[in-house]
């Protein structure tokens, strides 16, 4: 294992996965070669690197994605090998044939385990040949009522029966009895009919309450393949993965057993090496079905990582140099538990809409047991429009779950992110919340069943908002005794005696009493005495506020605003405000503002670009009528009319950069 | 108890009920405070000191000599801000609605003439209906002192306007003189005509709000320099505030303690200037990242927002920012821009607040409405107060500054004390493109030579170095390192002694 398998290698793909391949290469005594395109010309991957290789423009198609290049930037740096991280051109058989023609090693499987797996319905049929279990269902023709009964109560309920020819919902039909078969059958055969044209049905079983649980393999090229464990990936939102964990609090010992042997056959029947994952749904009664297998390195590999003791990245690089895996099924270890959380620039308080633009803060957790980040940016880097809106990986790792889910929690409140909109405050939500910790009771329905009307931060318990308060009030504190300590007074409080505070948080008042002492500052909130030492104040106009609250470790962040703070901790912001006692009383007859009317205007719901203006200033619109176009991350978004009105004038251009809330076009008011 | 004691516990007590407990409660009503209750709260505690609370009207015509109320409808004296003097006057509406009579107008001269002797700022919470009308011309005298008194303490003491509350007819150009309006949202307007005569004479229809409230001042005409949210916040950020100011122009701006260290290193400051030149930027993130603690006191935020100007600290001293937003209109000058920021520039350097300005300016915004509207004359207030300021002045070029627009941002030959430039800075009469344009128009027809030479000019001053090897740029520094600069310049420019040629004042284009 001393021996360097390569003296350098190339990564094809950028961001927080390439920088966590140039780690590990790093770390083995491999030179890296970094590839880039114009966007990410300044990018932290590219600064890590050894060398650095210009693509081409922003547009993936013009830049990652380009093989040919790759391979030519190979031969121009001596690369012996190519690692593809993962989406780009991880999964392209072409592109693993065409490294291997050049005479370069693809860090990844074999180009023909690549196509095997790639294709849907085969990649089914290799598996069902392979002896892995998958979604029982009946293909072939069905004659009559009776027919699918008897297939129906053959699969077992429920059954989902689907038109053929279908999609999108139509044709679909859910059954849990024989009645209920006999009642829908001919529907479905009409809707399936009416809607494609094709009265074809199929009948599968339907997976109830279903978890998303994958099992990662890995194999060398002298036919060892083991597993190493499964990894919960059940906390999705539309499809996209938000929470990873390894162990699944679900999956029991035979199970884990059972998938992880499945998982092996199905790669040895492919020819599998270097690192997979198989993934599976599996039912609340803990029956689990193959849906597809992934030939590459899996975003969520580190929670496997930190439970097995592996690097599967350094064992990527092993395998494909040729050496033999040193170790036997019963060496893997599955220590403790792990969880990782995906940081998204996303706003889950506005129906998590994408965001973009630059980090103007980005302070990571300080390091801390059991916390690992994986991200490949930093203060000042910019999230573009043009990839993964992923900011970065939170993995921790705990000798119990609730351990790992506590230093999420934690870590959360010292991950400062500033300048665009992120999902953090959600992911402590999630950590935090009981459904979560009670473990076996989620599945891939968890947010939309949790979360119907959006997310509006992380529910206020009296510990959290004791906390808060305490923190910001200490801070604010801080701030009115340094203003006190200006030249030129005459006369002025003294800077260092106990004051008389009332703390408003969310307008809400607190009464509070703060006076420093030998060990820190002692605090006395609605008459509870709090304590705090090691009081880290934030620095800057966004920071990070540190104390240790009666001997426990609490942070928060505290955002300046006009007259006011911010205060964000465990997943919840409330502003927060420092008041003399008699301030607080005469701030009683303040009248409550009501929030401004912006019924009248179109605003722009995202940072993005105006792609078309459908509206002319006079034109009386109709409610659900498209408006404007706007274009952000890629994806065009058509905003529409919620009422009927009169274009009184139009705010944008197209063409035009536009921040959220810029106005785009004002109605006329009613008449 | 003495009873002479007892009577002077009786005075106070019933002068301090003001216009009495139903006025009041319709005050609070309102969700706005009395006179007292707001000083109570922009002061430190217990430090007001209440004088003329006593002074009663000699008005005798229209009944008036029967309704006499200690104090006459404004509350003076002076008090502490974090320990240090101001002088302050509120109107109080429960009293004759806080309109001003000949003695009204006396208390505050008297707090005025004082603030002068001693040099301290002066205060003034604004919640009147007007003028005394009952006094006629003893009432207009009034205001008229007042002006006097607000032009004499201009550029000698900082004087700070609060519109609480109405400020109609003449009564607006006393808060018009001061240095700083603010105002508080929903409950404050200010008109030199209300909306009657408006609609009486031009057939306009508007509301208070419209014509004369927070938002419309603190974002339309720039009359208001900040729109508060109540009471209690315009009292609480007017405290904020007064601690960036001087006590006078005899005193060196304040000094606090601060624990930011001067050398601190702002490494995503190298990637603020985006690698396209179209692209904006926001140079909020260069003032907060250099700034004490991250702390700007913004001024207009939302009034000619393409420059940004406001207060902030180095090494516990006061500063005064000013830098254009490419965020907005692209940095270009225009009338309101240079006009802010102009009045800006002035007021800190008449109160020895060293200037650091940030440079990202593509020149003065073209346009007809610019011109008609005097861009010539506008835009020379800004050129005029750079050029005549003697204060330590520090300049960063951070990318654009062309044409005029360099000249006037506080460059070397406006007497610029330090001027650095990133190296991201392109300084030149133009853009490329236009140059191109204009030094090869025979080649206009050939797109592939207008290519080369667009390039040739780019390579050429597309950078801040022919900039500096005139001597015109002292250093290009590293964008990271911009605190540090700064810091250790302001430390050097605490001596410097400059002087303008005597003069009776200069006559700076109104």
């Amino acid at each position: 294992m001393s021996a360097k398998p390569f003296s350098k290698i190339l990564i094809a793909n950028r961001g927080e996965i390439a920088c966590r391949i140039i780690r590990t290469a790093r770390r083995m005594g491999i030179r890296t070669v970094a590839v880039y395109s114009d966007a990410d010309a300044a990018a932290l991957h590219v600064e890590m690197a050894d060398e650095a290789v210009h693509l081409g423009p922003p547009p993936a198609a013009q830049s990652y994605l380009l093989g040919e290049k790759i391979i030519e930037a190979c031969r121009q740096t001596g690369a012996e090998a190519v690692h593809p991280g993962y989406g780009f051109l991880s999964e392209r058989e072409w592109f693993a044939t065409a490294l291997a023609d050049a005479g370069i090693a693809f860090i990844g499987p074999p180009a023909s385990a690549i196509a095997a797996m790639g294709d849907k319905i085969e990649s089914k049929r290799l598996a069902k040949a392979a002896g892995v279990s998958v979604v029982p269902g009946f293909v072939g023709e069905i004659a009559d009522t009776d027919h699918a009964v008897a297939i129906a109560r053959e699969i077992g309920f429920p059954v989902m029966m689907k038109a053929s020819a279908g999609g999108g919902g139509k044709g679909m039909r859910l059954a849990y009895s024989e009645t209920d078969v006999r009642e829908t059958f001919d529907a479905v055969r009409r809707e399936a009919k009416a809607s494609f044209g094709d009265d074809r049905v199929f009948i599968e079983k339907f997976v109830e309450q279903p978890r998303h649980i994958e099992i990662q393999v890995l194999g060398d090229r002298h036919g060892t393949i083991l597993h190493l464990n499964e990894r919960d990936c059940s906390i999705q939102r539309r499809h996209q993965k938000v929470v990873e964990e390894s162990p699944s609090p679900f999956v029991t010992p035979e199970m884990r057993r059972a998938m992880g042997a499945q998982a092996v056959e199905l790669a040895r029947a492919v020819g599998y090496h270097s690192a997979g994952t198989v993934e599976f749904i599996a039912g609340a009664d803990r029956s689990f079905y193959f849906l597809e297998m992934n030939t590459r390195l899996q975003v969520e590999h580190p929670v496997t990582e930190l439970v097995t003791g592996l690097d599967l990245v350094e064992w990527m690089i092993r395998i494909a140099a040729g050496e033999k895996l040193p170790f036997a099924q019963e060496d893997i270890r599955l220590d403790g538990h792990a969880i990782e959380t995906r940081l998204y620039a996303e706003d889950p308080y506005r129906g998590f809409l994408p965001s973009t633009g630059r980090l103007t803060r980005y302070v990571e957790p300080p390091p801390a047991e059991g916390v690992r980040i994986d991200s490949g940016v930093v203060e000042g880097s910019e999230i573009s429009m043009f990839y993964d809106p992923m900011i970065a990986k939170l993995i921790t790792h705990g000798t119990t779950r609730d351990e790992a889910a506590d230093r999420q929690v934690a870590a959360l409140d010292r991950f400062l992110v500033r300048g665009i909109s992120h999902n953090a405050d959600f992911l402590s939500a999630l950590m935090q919340h009981p459904r979560f910790r009670a473990g076996t009771a989620v599945t891939t329905a968890f947010i939309a069943e949790e979360y119907p009307q959006g997310f509006a931060g992380a529910p206020a318990s009296a510990e959290t908002t004791r906390r808060m308060l305490a923190l910001a009030a200490v801070e604010a504190d801080a701030r009115a005794r340094r203003a006190a300590g200006v030249d030129h007074r005459l006369n002025g409080l003294p800077t260092d005696g106990p004051r008389d505070w009332v703390a408003e948080l969310d307008g809400e008042q607190h009464r509070l009493a703060i006076s420093p002492t030998p060990e820190g500052i002692a605090v006395l909130l609605d008459g509870t005495a709090l304590s705090l030492t090691a009081v880290q104040l934030p620095r800057g106009a966004s920071g990070v506020m540190v104390a240790e609250v009666d001997g426990v470790p609490v942070a928060a962040q505290i955002d300046r605003l006009p007259g006011a703070t911010r205060v964000t901790h465990a997943g919840r912001q409330a502003r927060f405000r420092l008041l003399t006692p008699r301030a607080a009383e005469l701030a009683r007859f303040m009248l409550p503002k009501a929030p401004p009317d912006l019924s009248r205007f179109l605003l722009c719901p995202m940072p993005g670009l105006v792609v078309s203006i459908a509206v002319a200033e006079g034109d009386r619109v109709e409610p659900g009528q498209p408006l404007a176009v706007v274009e952000a991350m890629k994806m065009e978004n058509i905003l529409r009319a919620e009422k009927a009105a009169v274009v009184a004038k139009l705010h944008a251009r197209p063409g035009e950069s536009l921040a959220v809330d810029q106005v785009i076009l004002e109605f006329a008011e009613d008449d | 108890m003495l009873k002479v004691l007892e009577e002077l516990e009786r005075r106070r007590a019933a002068a301090r009920l003001g216009g009495g407990e139903k006025r009041i409660a319709a005050q609070h009503a309102k969700g706005r405070l009395t006179a007292r209750e707001r000083l109570e709260i922009l002061l430190d505690e217990g430090s007001f000191e209440e004088l003329d609370m006593y002074v009663e009207h000699n008005c005798t015509d229209f009944g008036m000599g029967e309704t006499v109320i200690p104090g006459d409808g404004v509350v003076t004296g002076s008090g502490t801000i974090n320990g240090r003097l101001v002088f302050v006057f509120s109107q109080d509406f429960t009293v004759f609605g806080g309109s001003l009579s000949e003695r009204h107008a006396q208390k505050i001269c008297k707090i005025m003439d004082m603030a002068m002797k001693v040099g301290a700022p002066v205060i003034g919470l604004n919640d009147s209906g007007g003028a005394r009308i009952q006094e006629g011309v003893a009432s207009l005298a009034g205001y008229a002192e007042v002006f006097q008194r607000n032009v004499l303490a201009s550029g000698v003491i900082p004087q700070v306007s609060l519109i609480m509350g109405p400020c109609a007819g003449g009564a607006v150009y006393s808060p018009a003189m001061t240095d700083f309006i603010f105002m508080v949202k929903d409950s404050s307007y200010m008109f030199v005509t209300g909306p009657d005569v408006v609609k009486t004479v031009t057939n306009e229809v508007v509301t208070q709000e419209e014509l004369g409230g927070a938002i419309t001042h603190s974002t339309r005409s720039g009359v208001a320099d900040l729109a508060m949210e109540d009471d209690i916040d315009a009292l609480l950020r007017t405290r904020e505030f007064v601690d960036f100011l001087p006590l006078s122009n005899r005193q060196a701006p304040p000094v606090r303690p601060s624990d930011d260290p001067f050398d601190r290193e702002e490494p995503s400051l190298d990637t603020l200037v985006p690698a396209s030149a179209t692209k904006p930027y926001d140079m909020h993130e260069l003032i907060q990242k250099v700034a004490d603690d991250g702390e700007f006191f913004e001024l207009q935020p939302n009034h000619a927002a393409n420059i940004l100007v406001g207060f902030g600290r180095i090494e516990g001293h006061t500063v005064g920012f000013v830098a254009n937003q490419p965020m907005v209109l692209a940095g270009c000058l225009d009338i309101a821009a240079s006009r802010k920021a102009g009045r800006f520039v002035r007021f800190c350097d008449a109160f020895n607040i060293p200037i650091i300005t940030f440079v990202d300016v593509p020149g003065f915004l073209p346009g007809v409405a610019q011109e008609h509207n005097g861009i010539i004359k506008n835009g020379a207030k800004l050129l005029f107060a750079y050029a005549e300021a003697t204060v330590p002045k520090i300049t960063v070029i951070t990318r654009k500054a062309y044409g005029g627009a360099y000249d006037v941002m506080a460059s070397k030959h406006l007497r610029g004390d330090l001027n650095y430039a990133w190296p991201t800075a392109e300084i030149a009469v133009m853009g490329a493109k236009g140059a191109v344009e204009i030094i090869f128009r025979s080649e206009i027809g050939d797109p592939e030579a207008i290519a080369r030479r667009t390039a040739e000019y780019e390579a050429r001053f597309a950078n801040p170095f022919v900039a500096a090897s005139k001597g015109f740029i002292d250093e290009v520094i590293m964008p990271h390192a911009t605190r540090r600069r700064i810091a250790l310049g302001l430390r050097k420019l605490r001596t410097k002694v400059l002087e303008n040629p005597w003069k009776k004042h200069d006559n700076i284009p109104l």
